[in-house]
């Protein structure tokens, strides 16, 4: 008897239960947008958080309420904003792919001031005093903090200095935010002339514990022909919105520091051939 | 029901029996959800509130249907009912009406539907005998001192991170064995009782 009894109010539980489900979810059905799913799966789906929402679900609803613009994702690129642009129905912008450059051509160039020991990570070691083991104090502290923070595997650390990889970098710029001396900027994937240095300080100064960093001397700002280059703070900064990329600050450079990533390029190429 | 037994049961259920570090009950999302400290707060906030809900429908339908019909054997596959039902409607009813709140929880809800601390906390208080006002407390309390452990745990892994030990210990390894020592530094605290 006892047994029926269980099967009966367990029975009855359960189907009860289930009932008062199945009306609450007709009751609170909550109304989401199908597009926004369809959204979501043409987006890369890394959650870089490089378009500023939480993850690539947080943007997706954004489109959706219209409060984002369609092509604010770095990682996904043009093809990603068309595939966004179709769901949506409306027109696909130019979206101009950038990438992260790392501003310091330090590494074994750099004197150090002590052989730091801490915790492996930059934001410690620039806390340390002095702002950290480099002589320089705008230098990249090479103990990878934007290596952990990359998504996309674009960054390595070799002879205690940072490289982007151009062609892995999406440009989500997580990198940036997890350098804690601001070495790292973001600079259009086409230009081809770089100016790897963030130091401000004089070149007298520099020249003490630095054999690459801009000393200012202003010798690239006099030879380039189409006003694209100028010391600022006795820093050559490049504007891309003038640069041709033709290559004659990068000759005329007494430091060697302005680099053409064509000619690396080039290079490469020889070296494999 | 004085408040010195209130204090009692809500000091234990925090410290001297807490849920994870001494009774070793929802392990796993204490391992799943503590990477990161504000997670690991969300999910404690959600355990409290499903815990406490929990608490008080356990209660209610042992009471009064289980008990009367003679079925108390049937607690646990009742309980566990009772919890996954509660616990849906609650997500969906949630969704609906206090959308900010689903927002915070929403993730962590389904992940504790039937947790084991979750079932531990309703037939515990069957257990223990606690009348109404006693279960609520118990499953918010032991709510509180999941909170404490995860979050505990959290900042701990969080130091990890940056520490430096064995490759062989990366990852769940090294965090057992921390989980391992604050559970030991929790048995301090056993013997400690409010008369």
């Amino acid at each position: 008897m006892n047994i029926i009894n269980a099967i009966l109010v367990l029975g009855i539980m359960g189907a009860l239960f289930g009932l008062v489900l199945a009306i609450a979810s007709k009751v609170f059905h909550v109304e989401t947008d199908p597009r926004q799913d369809e959204i979501l799966s043409v987006l890369p789906g890394a959650n870089c958080g490089g378009c500023g929402f939480p993850g690539c679900g947080g943007y997706a609803a954004a489109i959706v309420e219209g409060t984002a613009p369609i092509n604010s994702c770095a990682a996904g690129g043009a093809e990603c904003v068309e595939k966004i642009a179709a769901i949506m129905g409306i027109e696909a912008g130019e979206v101009e792919k950038c990438v992260a450059l790392v501003r310091c051509s330090g590494g074994p160039n750099a004197s150090k001031k002590y052989e730091y020991l801490g915790i492996h990570d930059c934001l410690s070691a620039s806390r340390m005093p002095g702002g950290g083991p480099l002589e320089c104090s705008y230098g990249c502290v090479g103990l990878g903090s934007c290596v952990a923070a990359c998504k996309f595997d674009a960054i390595s650390v070799t002879d205690g200095l940072a490289h982007v990889d151009h062609e892995k970098c999406v440009g989500c710029l997580a990198c940036i935010d997890a350098c804690p001396k601001n070495v790292i900027i973001k600079v259009p994937y086409a230009a081809d002339i770089t100016v790897a240095c963030s130091s401000t300080d004089k070149g007298a100064v520099l020249r003490k514990y630095c054999n690459i960093g801009c000393i200012g001397c202003k010798i690239c700002e006099k030879a380039c022909p189409h006003d694209a280059i100028h010391v600022v703070d006795n820093l050559a900064v490049i504007d891309y919105s003038k640069c041709v990329s033709c290559g004659i600050c990068v000759q005329k450079c007494p430091r060697k520091l302005i680099v053409d990533s064509r000619l690396n390029k080039e290079h490469d190429v020889e070296v494999s051939a | 029901m004085s408040f010195t037994s209130i204090l009692s049961i809500a000091l234990g259920a925090i410290l001297v029996e807490n849920f994870i570090l001494v009774k070793f009950l929802g392990i796993c999302p204490f391992m799943g959800v503590s990477k990161k400290m504000d997670t690991a707060l969300g999910m404690g906030l959600a355990v409290v509130f499903v815990m406490g809900l929990a608490s008080v429908f356990t209660w209610l339908v042992n009471e009064y249907l289980l008990i009367p019909l003679g079925l108390a054997y049937m607690q646990t596959v009742a309980y566990i009912l009772v919890i996954a039902a509660l616990v849906q409607f609650v997500e969906m009813f949630l969704q609906k009406t206090v959308p900010a709140l689903y927002e915070a929880l929403g993730i962590y809800l389904p992940l504790i539907t039937t947790n084991c601390a979750v079932l531990g906390v309703a037939l515990l208080n069957t257990q223990y005998g606690y009348n109404f006002i006693e279960s609520v407390v118990y499953g918010i309390t032991g709510g509180l001192g999941f909170t404490v452990a995860i979050v505990l745990f959290a900042s701990v892994r969080e130091r990890l991170e940056f520490s430096e030990y064995p490759e062989a210990f990366e990852g769940f390894p090294i965090a057992l064995v921390s989980a391992g020592l604050i559970s030991l530094a929790f048995m301090g605290f056993s013997g400690l009782r409010v008369w």
